[in-house]
């Protein structure tokens, strides 16, 4: 191959750019969390989270998120499970049920969901047909933990597909020729071998959930505020970018949390989105 | 046999989840009504109105060429760095590939403050420029990710025997290296291409006054009311999309780039 050094200056643009535009900006947030508009130090942006009306948005965020986060769990699993036994031949599916939608701009899509689950809307019409009761979800908490999974659900399924997909058959076969029946193939077998997509999963779709401000704010009915439209509004109408970035701050943390927990278990990076 | 079957009705339960809004918004481009929650009888005039309207298709026009130019931008600077980074010894690699992952990991509106934040520290105006850096920053790490596990399984070999066979080093690249690794660099261009159309947090930072991509004309609308010729755009879109799709998939594949 090429000389080792003229390689390594091939990535010269991506080192510069990454420094410029990724890791420098990460430490402006840092930079201007951390002191006032007159440039001295303060930790006051960071304790503001403790202002009730924070730390309510904060508490409300994570706990909608660690909902959605579930429920995306629940769904996702059995899904990834079918697509891995169809095979990579069928990665065709994937692409349908979850890169195809992508062309339909995502502010549309969850702006959709509010006329579908409007209190005389598409769904409780085809509710009440069936004579169940009506859903009155419209902008409430409810709505945004539907607009979270609907919209999060992809960045759990891909991830359990990538590792279900790695296991060797050979290995579930053996399980079974030893006497294991199918519950406990799965719990034994399946479920422990699929922990670093589970992981990922959980990382991929709780850090956009706990920092969302667009699903609140288009299906909560601009009644319902999470740490992230807080935090946008800091930075779109009070210009106020020292306390937005402290509270950032804040987010940061959570989202080095699970970061950290995700490359624990997942070390190969083979529970990876791509 | 049932297992098949409820298989078969679990996905299908998906599909109808994933494609339900989507519907909803080819349905509501052809509502006479301006209002989302009434049907008002079919019309085809926001499709008519749709490229008389000029904010529109400025809109339009900026999100293609911001895709267009970030992914391509991208993919090049990425593919280069897919090199670099194979050529250095673990260490490197290890903080070169965990540096790759900061933007995918990574909130985006922490993203989008962060990079609001430099360009006022670096005095750049806010406008097309800063939406284009933007959205290059968080394609870059895409494109990485897609063309690394081709570049792993890379035989060395080759590449030398074509060195040795008298070709120069970027002819050997581009005839040897290249074709090797392009079913990933395609799908690191197409993946990138994609994340630029459909962003809407990191422009909503990072754009100026005066310039907007269909995102954030959609958001700034969302108060007043969306007007149904975005529904009819995309609409269109979406159905283009759709064609092409199935029209690749038809077209017999030479080389399976699975």
């Amino acid at each position: 191959m090429l000389k080792n050094s003229k390689r390594l200056m091939l990535g010269l643009p991506y080192y510069f750019w990454s420094i410029a535009f990724v890791i420098i900006p990460l430490f402006m947030v840092v930079y201007y969390g951390v002191t006032n508009r007159a440039g001295s130090l303060t930790i006051d942006n960071i304790t503001a989270i403790a202002v009730p009306e924070h730390f309510k948005a904060l508490l409300l965020a994570v706990r909608l998120s660690v909902i959605s986060t579930i429920i995306c769990f629940l769904l996702a699993y059995p899904l990834a499970m079918i697509l891995a036994k169809y095979g990579k031949g069928k990665s065709s599916v994937l692409v349908m049920l979850f890169i195809l939608p992508m062309w339909m701009n995502f502010l549309l899509r969850t702006m959709a969901w509010q006329t579908l689950l409007e209190n005389n809307g598409v769904i409780n019409s085809a509710l009440s047909f069936i004579g169940l009761p009506k859903l009155n979800i419209i902008n409430t908490p409810g709505a945004i933990i539907f607009g979270m999974v609907y919209n999060f659900l992809p960045f759990m399924v891909l991830p359990l597909y990538n590792s279900l997909s790695k296991i060797d058959p050979n290995v579930i076969n053996a399980a079974r020729d030893l006497g294991a029946n199918s519950v406990q193939t799965f719990i034994k077998v399946t479920l422990p071998l699929s922990v670093p997509g589970i992981m990922s999963g959980i990382t991929m779709v709780f850090v956009p959930a706990l920092t969302t401000f667009v699903i609140s704010d288009l299906l909560g009915g601009a009644k319902v505020l999470l740490i992230g439209n807080v935090i946008d509004q800091e930075f779109s109408q009070t210009n106020n970018w020292h306390l937005g970035s402290g509270l950032s701050l804040i987010l940061m943390f959570f989202i080095i949390i699970s970061m950290i927990i995700s490359a624990i278990f997942d070390k190969d990076g083979e529970g990876s989105v791509i | 046999m049932i297992n098949k079957i409820s298989r078969r009705i679990y996905l299908a339960l998906i599909a109808i989840f994933m494609y339900a809004p989507i519907i909803t918004l080819i349905v509501l481009s052809f509502n006479k009504s301006k209002s989302r929650a009434k049907w008002g009888g079919f019309t085809l005039k926001w499709y008519a109105g749709l490229f008389e309207n000029e904010t529109i298709m400025a809109a339009l026009r900026n999100t293609l060429l911001i895709a267009t130019l970030s992914a391509v931008i991208a993919t090049v600077i990425g593919t280069a760095a897919c090199i670099a980074i194979n050529a250095m010894k673990k260490k490197g690699r290890t903080i070169w590939m965990g540096v790759t992952n900061i933007p995918m990991l990574n909130a985006e509106i922490v993203t989008g403050i962060s990079l609001m934040l430099i360009f006022i520290v670096l005095g750049i105006k806010f406008g097309f420029m800063t939406i284009l850096i933007a959205h290059i920053t968080f394609n870059i790490p895409y494109v990485i990710l897609s063309v690394m596990p081709r570049m792993k399984t890379l035989n060395p070999s080759t590449f030398e025997a074509a060195l040795d066979l008298g070709a120069s080093h970027s002819y050997a690249f581009f005839k040897v290296v290249l074709p090797d690794i392009f079913p990933g660099v395609v799908s690191g261009f197409l993946m990138a291409f994609t994340m630029s159309i459909d962003d809407f947090v990191i422009t909503h930072f990072t754009k100026g006054a005066g310039v907007d991509t269909l995102s954030t004309k959609i958001y700034s609308e969302v108060r007043k009311g969306i007007k149904p010729e975005m529904y009819a755009l995309s609409a269109i879109i979406f159905v283009t999309i759709l064609i092409l799709l199935i029209l690749v998939n038809k077209t017999p594949k030479k080389d399976v780039a699975k």
